[in-house]
């Protein structure tokens, strides 16, 4: 601190709330309350097909339903997780690795969810 | 007379050895923790769709590794993991209405997580089994 020579507000500046935390805060919220419904129905599907060969997981798979709801996760359940794990990295990770780590995780998260949903559609229409 | 320099050792707060942990925090830690598990085995299920669009082959090498014991112990830690995120989840909604946060109601709560988190997660595997099976 003594060897810091800016002034209190130089140091304030460029500091502290970026403006954007309550759009974060209800982006999470929103995405739990869609994964409800659509967690409790892909975990009832997978009791339901435990086990089951490749005709039946793909029947399954291309009923109109499904493939709205499994398209529907996926893009759900992997804004929901980036949105968490970017803050789980904020709270323990205070270097200029976090903003690096933020970044992989958003795009590691686009990625999955992408790879998902064309093999979801793959599955249905090929 | 002690001078300012000279440090006196005093016990440190929360003192590890003895801290007994509350149900209010170690729920805490296990909604992030069951979070960031939960994002890892989000991945399974992208590489399961991956290799079913591949064809049936690679679909029955996932599916033996899945259905393996050891994918059916991960599996189970997967399904404990996801009830006591949702429920915790839904723990937290009802938090952000401002509601429940009396001390009584929060161990009521706390210990309604557990119960259900638990009792899905036996119901789910109990309901998974025997389909499986029959």
């Amino acid at each position: 601190m003594a060897s810091d020579m800016r002034s209190p507000l130089a140091r304030a500046s460029g500091l502290g709330s970026a403006k954007s935390g309550l759009r974060h805060w209800r982006a999470q919220r929103l995405s739990a309350v869609a994964l409800v419904p659509l967690t409790l129905w892909f975990v009832a599907s997978i009791i339901t097909h435990t086990g089951s060969d490749y005709r039946a997981f793909a029947a399954w798979l291309r009923s109109p339903l499904t493939v709205t709801a499994m398209v529907l996760l996926l893009v759900v359940l992997f804004y929901h997780s980036a949105l968490g794990l970017q803050v789980v990295i904020e709270d323990y990770v205070h270097s200029r690795v976090q903003f690096a780590a933020v970044i992989a995780i958003r795009l590691c998260s686009f990625a999955m969810g992408a790879a998902g949903v064309l093999a979801t559609l793959r599955i249905a229409f090929g | 007379m002690s001078s300012p320099m000279t440090k006196r050792r005093r016990p440190l707060s929360p003192h590890i050895q003895i801290y007994r942990p509350q149900l209010t925090s170690v729920l805490s830690i296990l909604n992030r923790i069951t979070g960031v598990l939960l994002s890892f085995f989000s991945v399974w299920l992208v590489v399961w769709l991956v290799v079913g669009a591949e064809g049936p082959r690679s679909y029955a090498v996932v599916r033996g590794a899945t259905t393996s014991w050891i994918g059916r112990i991960v599996l189970f830690g997967a399904t404990f993991a996801f009830f006591l995120h949702l429920c915790g989840g839904i723990r937290h909604l009802v938090w952000d209405t401002g509601r429940g946060f009396e001390l009584r109601s929060i161990y009521v709560s706390g210990w309604l997580v557990v119960a259900a988190s638990v009792m899905l997660t036996v119901a789910a595997w109990a309901v998974g089994l025997s389909t499986s099976a029959g």
